[in-house]
Formats: structure tokens, C-alpha cells, sequence
């Protein structure tokens, strides 16, 4: 990634921010996607979660719209299927074990100073950068 | 509930928009981010720093609100220890994070784009958000 931009990751980030902010404000709850992923697909208790169904189907909408408007997305994944598979297994039960993924720790327990989740986020971007040295060093690239 | 949902679906909008604004939506940056000794692409620090402005100001203000706009209470968990469950969930997820660099968020957005890995990824972190509640047990709905 040569085309360093620093004003996209900060509206960006000012827009995930906001979303964050004013869902606490409004409904009284952490904007965290693993969490409303979780609830959306009734792991958490009572059927199935409007909220965490509303709030998906608005992040499709939302980067259908902006995609459409504002940035085309150009995704690179050269992941192979079975390490896809693995990986989306992790994320998937780390997250839940851990309670938060980088939207509920890293964006919102940060925001309220939460120690549960500065331990979380300083863990989780630590493993993954130590992952992605690892992964080079062996591979020789990127996989 | 009505006004509750639409507030989830419109954050949700904000949400989506600014995974695709910020390009997080594109495993290729994150990894570029998470590649300290390599190619260093310094994005996912901006899109944190932007996020934590609005996001603070907001915890901000809740603590001088008794309830949100449309709730008769506040559902944000209490400060709580570190523990063992909450440092393993994120060494696991840190490991899966950063063999492909996609996250919760960025993975469901990234639905919208066709590719079938976003497809295959999120089908498989489906599954193990199931093993977790399968193996588990109890509904740990919000303890962040």
C-alpha cells in the first residue's frame, strides 16, 4: 500500500466513531459488531436480535451506498480457502471468548477507558502484528 | 423498539460507510498496517484516532445522562478485572486477524463486494461464534 492517504482513514474513522457515539446515545449500547453479529444469529439469548439485525443491514447498506458514491473499494485478498476458513474460525470464537472484537474494545472500551478492554486491544493488535512478522518470515510473502 | 431500530440501522449506515471510506474494508491495508517491519501503511491509526474523537465525546456525555434517547437505561457494562477468557479470546482473535486481515466489522461489509472469501471467512467466523456458544454454554451477551 503505496497511496497513503491520511485524510480517508480519518473521515473514515470520524464516521465509525460517530455511528459509535450516537448508538450509545440513542439506544444505551456498545457498537460493538461481534457482540451485535452474535445477537443478530440468537447466540445471546432472546431469539433473534432486531438491533444487531438493523445494525448489519445498515453496514451492507452503508458500504453498498458509500461504495457506490463516494469510494469504489478496491479489496485485495490473497488468502487460500482453507486459511480463510481458519482464520474466520479464530475471529469468530476469539471474539466471543474475548468479548469484543476491534469495534467494541478497540473502539468503544477505549472511548469510556475501559482496563478490560485496553488489555484486549493491546493483546489483540500485538498477537496480529506478531502474526502477519511470522507469516512473512516464513512464507518469504504475504499468503 | 421502533425508534431503537432505526437508530441501530441509520448507525449501522455511518458505520458501513466509514469501513469503505477509510478502506478497512480492504484486508490488503490492515495487513499493511499490522506489517511494522515492512511496507508500514499507518491508515488503521488514523481511522482509531477519527474514531475515538466523536466515540469519546459521546461516553462523555453519558456520563451526565441517567438514560439514552430511547431506552430507560443504559446497557454498557460495568468495569470490570482482565481475566483469562477475555486475554485468550484476544490472542485467538489476533491470530485470526492477522493471518488475513479482516475483522468483524470489515468481513460483513465486505459481503457487499461479491468475493467469495469475504463470504467464506464470514460463514466460518458464523461457526465459530456457534462452537463458542456451543462449547461454552452460557449467553455472555455484554460483558465488555
Amino acid at each position: 500500500m503505496n497511496d497513503f492517504n491520511m485524510m480517508w482513514p480519518l473521515a473514515g474513522g470520524l464516521l465509525i466513531g460517530l455511528s459509535a457515539g450516537l448508538y450509545l446515545l440513542t439506544t444505551g449500547r456498545i457498537a460493538g459488531i461481534s457482540g451485535l453479529t452474535a445477537a443478530a444469529i440468537g447466540l445471546t439469548g432472546a431469539g433473534f436480535s432486531k438491533l444487531g439485525i438493523g445494525f448489519l443491514g445498515g453496514i451492507l447498506a452503508g458500504a453498498a451506498l458509500a461504495s457506490a458514491f463516494i469510494r469504489q473499494p478496491e479489496i485485495v485478498v490473497t488468502s487460500s480457502a482453507p486459511l480463510l476458513v481458519i482464520a474466520g474460525l479464530l475471529v469468530g470464537f476469539g471474539t466471543r471468548l474475548g468479548s469484543g472484537c476491534t469495534s467494541g474494545h478497540g473502539v468503544c472500551g477505549l472511548a469510556r477507558l475501559s482496563p478490560r478492554s485496553l488489555v484486549a486491544t493491546l493483546t489483540f493488535m500485538t498477537v496480529a502484528a506478531a502474526t502477519v512478522f511470522v507469516v512473512h518470515l516464513v512464507t518469504g510473502g504475504p499468503v | 423498539m421502533l425508534a431503537r431500530i432505526l437508530a441501530a440501522i441509520l448507525c449501522g449506515l455511518l458505520f458501513g460507510m466509514g469501513l469503505v471510506v477509510s478502506d478497512m474494508i480492504n484486508p490488503a491495508r490492515v495487513l499493511a498496517f499490522l506489517d511494522i517491519a515492512g511496507n508500514w501503511d499507518p491508515s488503521l491509526a488514523f481511522v482509531m484516532g477519527g474514531a475515538l474523537l466523536p466515540s469519546s465525546i459521546a461516553y462523555w456525555i453519558r456520563k451526565r445522562q441517567a438514560a439514552p434517547a430511547f431506552d430507560d437505561r443504559f446497557h454498557v457494562p460495568a468495569n470490570g478485572r482482565p481475566d483469562v477468557a477475555l486475554v485468550g479470546g484476544a490472542v485467538l482473535f489476533g491470530l485470526g486477524w492477522g493471518l488475513v486481515g479482516l475483522c468483524p466489522g470489515p468481513a460483513i461489509a465486505a459481503l457487499i463486494t461479491g468475493h467469495w472469501q469475504a463470504g467464506l471467512f464470514v460463514t466460518a467466523m458464523l461457526a465459530g461464534m456457534i462452537i463458542h456458544r456451543l462449547t461454552f454454554g452460557r449467553p455472555s451477551a455484554a460483558t465488555q
